[in-house]
């Protein structure tokens, strides 16, 4: 047997690997070996890869493109993952979810740009070309809006202005339409100068993804940023087609379904349809910090009280259960370890705290968790919010935005309706 | 249609039932690492990238090429490494049953 048969085989193990990685997700114990076993899967696709017909007609050249891409994309990638904070890890996420987008269009534009060229084309392979274009690029423009957003290079407010609907809808429409008359080119029906269309499909995918984040406030991330995932896993799905590639495709529409699977359970857990987070109002932050009055005025006007886990403790200390409902705000501010301080406290005085987590709490789903693992608070003292509920008419329940830090300035400290900060 | 775009129809719908059945048992708790590791999955982008690396000749196409596999190979080396570092947040604590609950 020719060797080169046996890279299928491999494609198939990895995406049996793939499988296996996303089920070892869903325990505690089984996590960490699952996604290094998707990791060892992922090794041998790309190792099988360089014995490909198809690379291997590239020569040297493709080597010396191929090893040089994957040095500088592979430690880029190691340096960020590895030096980056616990509390940056969402915009990390957002930045490599955008290089993976940007991955798969360029992908799509070059097979397509060598079939319009010469090799040929037929009109079914341009559909999935141009899908995998529009959507890699889309995701590729709003993880580099959502990245800015949450690393604050861009205001995390909504950015609204009037006739933003219109300038969206004009993007998306021009972009399917000139999609549509390149793919009737293709097809022989009209002569348009080809490239030139597939650079300007390019173009406004970059500026509809730009246009569909820009509005939406920073406490909606979460949602954006899974929804963007699955359209990254989609575009790669996409780049399968093109490519005829079945590994790609699984892969890409597993990614497809889990991302579109938690953008609906995230949607569902804030009381609102996805299409409300998108187009919706309620981008910004509600001014929620404000009600408990003080001295201090916060860069908005709205008030802020400071105070030391000491004295937040003197205070509950007379309660016999405290349940902390931590929230967007405490992630911002990163004070994970002053609410463990807290908690220390009030525990030492025969209190008995337990943190009510909701599931879209922080800055992507289950953020919180993590967070607070950072700072060593003990996994069962977390509690989903269905558990904790019944809970709540025992319990002293405190936003957990103050502990002297900034945070109040724009919380929104839990998003059920159960669960609201005292 | 062509078989092979029949068979990677096939291979599609399949893997949307497979994906909704693996992921839809995940608990809440974990849907951040769940979503970083997805994320490092749909790096495998980077092998279409090696495929395409050099299918066109010339300075833009090679440049393209190179971004390509340079983008894939950040997404897959950067989202595993950030899921493993997530992960291991979730293992520190000695002596507790990380799986039960209170």
């Amino acid at each position: 047997m020719d060797l080169h048969a046996l890279i299928p085989l491999t494609y198939l193990i990895a995406a049996v690997t793939f499988v296996l990685g996303l089920k070892g997700l869903s325990g505690p114990k089984t996590a960490v070996n699952g996604n290094r076993i998707a990791a060892a899967g992922m090794l041998l696709a790309v190792a099988a890869t360089f014995f490909d017909i198809e690379f291997q007609t590239y020569g040297v050249t493709g080597l010396i493109v191929t090893a040089a891409g994957l040095l500088v994309g592979g430690s880029a990638g190691f340096y960020g993952a590895r030096v980056v904070k616990m509390t940056a890890m969402p915009q990390m996420i957002a930045l490599f979810n955008g290089a993976g987008g940007g991955a798969a269009a360029l992908v799509s534009i070059l097979e397509l740009s060598r079939g319009l060229t010469g090799a040929g084309v037929m009109p079914g392979e341009t559909i999935s070309s141009m899908l995998g274009l529009m959507i890699g690029a889309v995701s590729f423009s709003g993880s580099a809006v959502a990245f800015g957003k949450l690393q604050g290079l861009i205001t995390p407010k909504a950015f609204k202005y009037s006739g933003q609907q219109i300038v969206t809808s004009v993007l998306f429409g021009g972009m399917i339409l000139l999609s549509l008359l390149l793919t009737a080119s293709v097809a022989g029906w009209v002569a348009v100068p080809q490239l030139a269309v597939m650079a300007a499909v390019a173009g406004l995918a970059l500026l509809f993804g730009v246009a569909l984040v820009m509005p939406i406030g920073g406490a909606d991330m979460p949602v954006v940023i899974s929804l963007l995932n699955a359209f990254t896993g989609l575009a790669v799905a996409a780049a399968g087609f093109v490519l005829g590639n079945q590994l790609l495709i699984v892969a890409g529409t597993l990614v497809g379904a889990s991302g579109t699977i938690l953008t609906r359970l995230m949607s569902k857990a804030m009381n609102r349809s996805i299409a409300n987070v998108l187009f919706g109002a309620f981008g910004a932050a509600p001014a929620a910090g404000a009600e408990t009055g003080g001295a201090m005025r916060a860069d908005d006007g709205r008030t802020v009280r400071a105070t030391t886990a000491e004295d937040a403790a003197t205070l509950l200390a007379y309660a016999r259960n405290v349940i902390i409902v931590p929230g967007y705000g405490l992630a911002v501010a990163q004070a994970q370890h002053n609410v463990r301080e807290l908690a220390d406290l009030l525990e030492s005085r025969g209190v008995n705290v337990v943190y009510a987590i909701h599931p879209v709490a922080g800055r992507m789903p289950g953020h919180m968790n993590v967070l607070l693992a950072e700072a060593n608070v003990p996994y069962e003292k977390l509690m989903d919010m269905e558990a904790v509920n019944p809970e709540f008419p025992r319990g002293a329940r405190r936003a957990a935005r103050s502990t002297g830090c900034r945070s109040s300035t724009s919380t929104r400290p839990s998003r059920s309706s159960s669960s609201s900060g005292a | 249609m062509s078989s092979e775009a029949i068979v990677g129809l096939y291979v599609f719908v399949l893997a949307i039932f497979v994906g909704f059945e693996v992921i839809s048992k995940v608990p809440s708790t974990l849907h951040t690492p769940l979503m970083s590791g997805a994320n490092a999955i749909h790096g495998i982008i980077v092998i279409g990238a090696m495929l395409v690396s050099a299918a066109i000749g010339g300075p833009l196409g090679l440049a393209l090429g190179f971004f390509a596999v340079v983008l894939g190979a950040a997404n897959v080396v950067g989202g595993f490494v950030v899921t493993d570092r997530m992960l291991a947040m979730f293992k520190q604590k000695p002596g507790q049953k990380p799986g039960s609950r209170t």
